[in-house]
């Protein structure tokens, strides 16, 4: 009989011992977790940066990564983002009855690659099991906590006339490629989900430079919607140019394609910097020589004109506005 | 990419701009028939590079938006049906209805699912045997072979519970009862490029020959686009009207032989009832008799009661170039991309959706 989860996995009981044991504290053990107490208890000082997301991406298992890997990066970019340094996250798991086990553990596995490659604990976790057709396959919810060293002051509220925009590589790989999977549209793309954690890259670039005013990484909504918000809290304008932005050409076919625009599909490893003038080209090198950021560029900067609104030169010379995205362009995508 | 990048070669498109201010001299007004050549017109910011001398406006080729809510009334109507999963390409969903749309019906607990392609509906209804899975047919000349090859599979694979909405429309004829409402001058004719690889450069020539207009089909990048606008300049400029092709690589002056064969199979030429014009005789397709038994209108006992359309919307003298969304006392106030009021705000490709994201009003 294959191995497959079952409602009494989540009871409480026996079975719910024996999966917490066997497919996660095995994995993802540490002296924290392995106590196995109602709460996760440690010691933390200093300013913390704290954050929640859930994840419920179709598929669950998408070229360049799986729903396992992409929870623990989009809490640990969450933090990284505040100019945290991320420390320990929780681990939620709502299981539709019948996923089978060995996928379980083949997404425990990531989560522990993904954990070990940032440097987080899962320190504390929760399972439940649903009727079929309750959930899809697999739902996560992480939380994630960190320390924000006291010079860090990052904000989207922080940008300021003349700043540079970087942007850390090429847009669209990660909604491309999870859409790729998906039925009705099954398509051959040979770039992968950029899905990884970003912490190391933040902190070289703080390190480098004291003058990064803001930062966020362009999930959902992409990055039209990131410079809205930085356009819109900082109350600047911002000006682009389209022939700055770094796209792959497979995501830019694939985007004509579907009659999508890169600008508006989510990213799971980027980041957009908005850094002083006098720091961003060693900024930029420094996200360079980052695994990566080694598509990274200067895509614009920020100016005193149409406060709120983002404007992006295009490649004939002419003048539009990025809009934020409106509805849903791609549902489940993270 | 092939096909992508050298047609946005940024030097090329800066010398079709200058030749283009070179050679224009007359005042004159052209329209893009096609929403994706408003979209693209936007996006690239074409509008705002060309001389003063030459007016765009936008044409009615957005199959959403052209859809009359009485038809929408009916795919709504089909959707609370008992046993019936409807299908639909994704933009319809948010379109307002006369009381209700389809994304409401779904969140009402009815079947209704986005799916890619006709195809894909019939697979649906071959896996849903006790269902009936009606598609919400609606486009042009491009997607209406489509439909017309998803019928033929049904039939040949035995799949009777396959259904279409039958809701297609056709370019040539509507293009003529614009030009005979004589509501708007025009010069020339930027002509849709998906729809004219599948019925070819012929069906437009009574355009220059009956009303002195330029014609020119066109692709959607951006040089395609000021290629065309070259092309159309040239001949209001010698006053050789006709028609022509600045997009070779997509269609051949005959059109598709197979595509229209699969269409002339499958459906007749029948009148449309077109938001903002009305219904217009032989502008669109139904069904032969032949293959009536896939016509959801006449399997189904759908009363969808009289419609209405929003108070104060504009959509339909948009459609027809009478007016811009900028003319429209609703556009950005009570009607947002997030609130439509009308189907130009709701489709991509709609006018209003298109002004609205792209700021119509920037730089011009």
């Amino acid at each position: 009989m294959e191995n497959r989860v079952l409602l009494a996995h989540g009871s409480g009981g026996k079975l719910s011992h024996d999966l917490i044991a066997k497919s996660f504290v095995s994995t993802l053990g540490n002296p924290i977790l392995n106590k196995l107490d109602d709460s996760a208890v440690f010691e933390l000082s200093g300013r913390l940066a704290f954050t929640t997301d859930s994840f419920i991406v179709s598929p669950i298992f998408f070229p360049g990564g799986d729903i396992g890997k992409l929870a623990v990066c989009g809490t640990v970019n969450d933090l990284a983002m505040s100019g945290a340094t991320p420390l320990y996250l929780s681990l939620s798991f709502i299981i539709e009855e019948g996923l089978p086990i060995d996928e379980l553990e083949k997404i425990v596995s990531s989560i522990y690659q993904a954990a070990d490659e940032a440097g987080v604990k899962i320190v504390t976790g929760d399972t439940k099991v649903v009727n079929q057709g309750s959930a899809d396959k697999l739902f996560i919810n992480t939380s994630g906590v960190g320390i924000v060293p006291p010079e860090v002051n990052i904000s989207a509220a922080n940008a300021i006339p003349g700043d540079n925009i970087i942007l850390s590589g090429n847009l669209g790989n990660h909604g491309i490629a999870v859409l790729s999977q998906r039925e009705g549209l099954k398509f051959q793309v040979p770039i992968p989900s950029d899905c990884a954690p970003l912490n190391k890259m933040v902190a070289e670039i703080l390190e480098t430079s004291a003058n990064i005013h803001c930062l966020r990484d362009p999930t959902r909504g992409g990055a039209s919607t990131t410079l809205n918000d930085f356009a819109e809290q900082s109350q600047v304008g911002i000006r682009i140019e389209e022939e700055k932005i770094p796209v792959h050409k497979a995501v830019l076919a694939a985007c004509e394609l579907l009659g999508f625009d890169p600008l508006y599909i989510a990213n799971e490893g980027k980041l957009v910097a908005v850094v002083s003038p006098a720091d961003a080209d060693k900024v930029l090198a420094k996200i360079r020589q980052n695994q990566y950021g080694t598509e990274a560029a200067i895509i614009g900067e920020v100016v005193n004109k149409h406060p709120g609104q983002v404007v992006m030169k295009t490649s004939l010379g002419a003048s539009r506005i990025v809009d934020v995205l409106v509805g849903e362009l791609l549902p489940r995508i993270c | 990419m092939k096909f992508v990048n050298e047609y946005r070669d940024s030097e090329l498109g800066k010398k079709l701009i200058d030749r283009i201010h070179h050679h224009s001299t007359k005042p004159i007004r052209l329209m893009e028939f096609c929403s994706g050549h408003t979209v693209a017109i936007f996006k690239h910011g074409i509008r705002q590079l060309l001389p003063q001398t030459i007016e765009m406006l936008s044409g009615p080729g957005c199959p959403i938006c052209v859809t009359a809510n009485i038809d929408l009334d009916k795919a709504i109507a089909l959707a609370h049906l008992p046993n019936v999963i409807i299908t639909t390409f994704g933009d319809m969903l948010r379109v307002p209805g006369s009381h209700s749309s389809l994304q409401l019906a779904k969140a009402e607990g009815n079947d209704i699912r986005i799916v890619y392609s006709a195809q894909d509906a019939v697979y649906m209804a071959k896996d849903n045997p006790d269902k009936s899975v009606i598609f919400i047919g609606i486009g042009f000349e491009t997607t209406a072979p489509t439909i017309a090859a998803s019928i033929l599979q049904a039939e040949e694979e035995g799949i009777n519970n396959y259904h279409i909405l039958c809701l297609h429309k056709l370019c040539p004829p509507i293009m003529k009862a614009l030009l005979d409402l004589g509501e708007v001058r025009l010069n020339g004719i930027v002509c849709p490029g998906h729809v004219s690889a599948i019925i070819g450069s012929y069906p437009y020539q009574f355009i220059p020959d009956d009303y002195g207009i330029a014609c020119v089909v066109s692709g959607f990048e951006p040089l395609d686009i000021l290629l065309c606008i070259d092309m159309l300049v040239n001949q209001i400029e010698t006053e050789q009207y006709k028609v022509e092709i600045a997009y070779r690589r997509g269609v051949k002056p005959e059109g598709n032989k197979q595509a229209k064969l699969l269409m002339d199979t499958v459906f007749e030429v029948g009148e449309a009832n077109w938001r903002g014009i009305g219904v217009v005789p032989l502008s669109g397709l139904r069904l032969r008799k032949r293959y009536e038994r896939f016509d959801a209108e006449k399997n189904f006992d759908i009363n969808p009661g009289p419609s209405s359309e929003a108070k104060g919307c504009i959509c339909g003298s948009i459609l027809r170039g009478v007016s811009t969304p900028l003319d429209c006392k609703l556009f950005r106030h009570n009607c947002t991309p997030e609130h439509p009021l009308g189907p130009c705000m709701v489709s991509a490709e709609g006018s209003c959706a298109t002004y609205y994201h792209y700021g119509a009003s920037y730089g011009e």
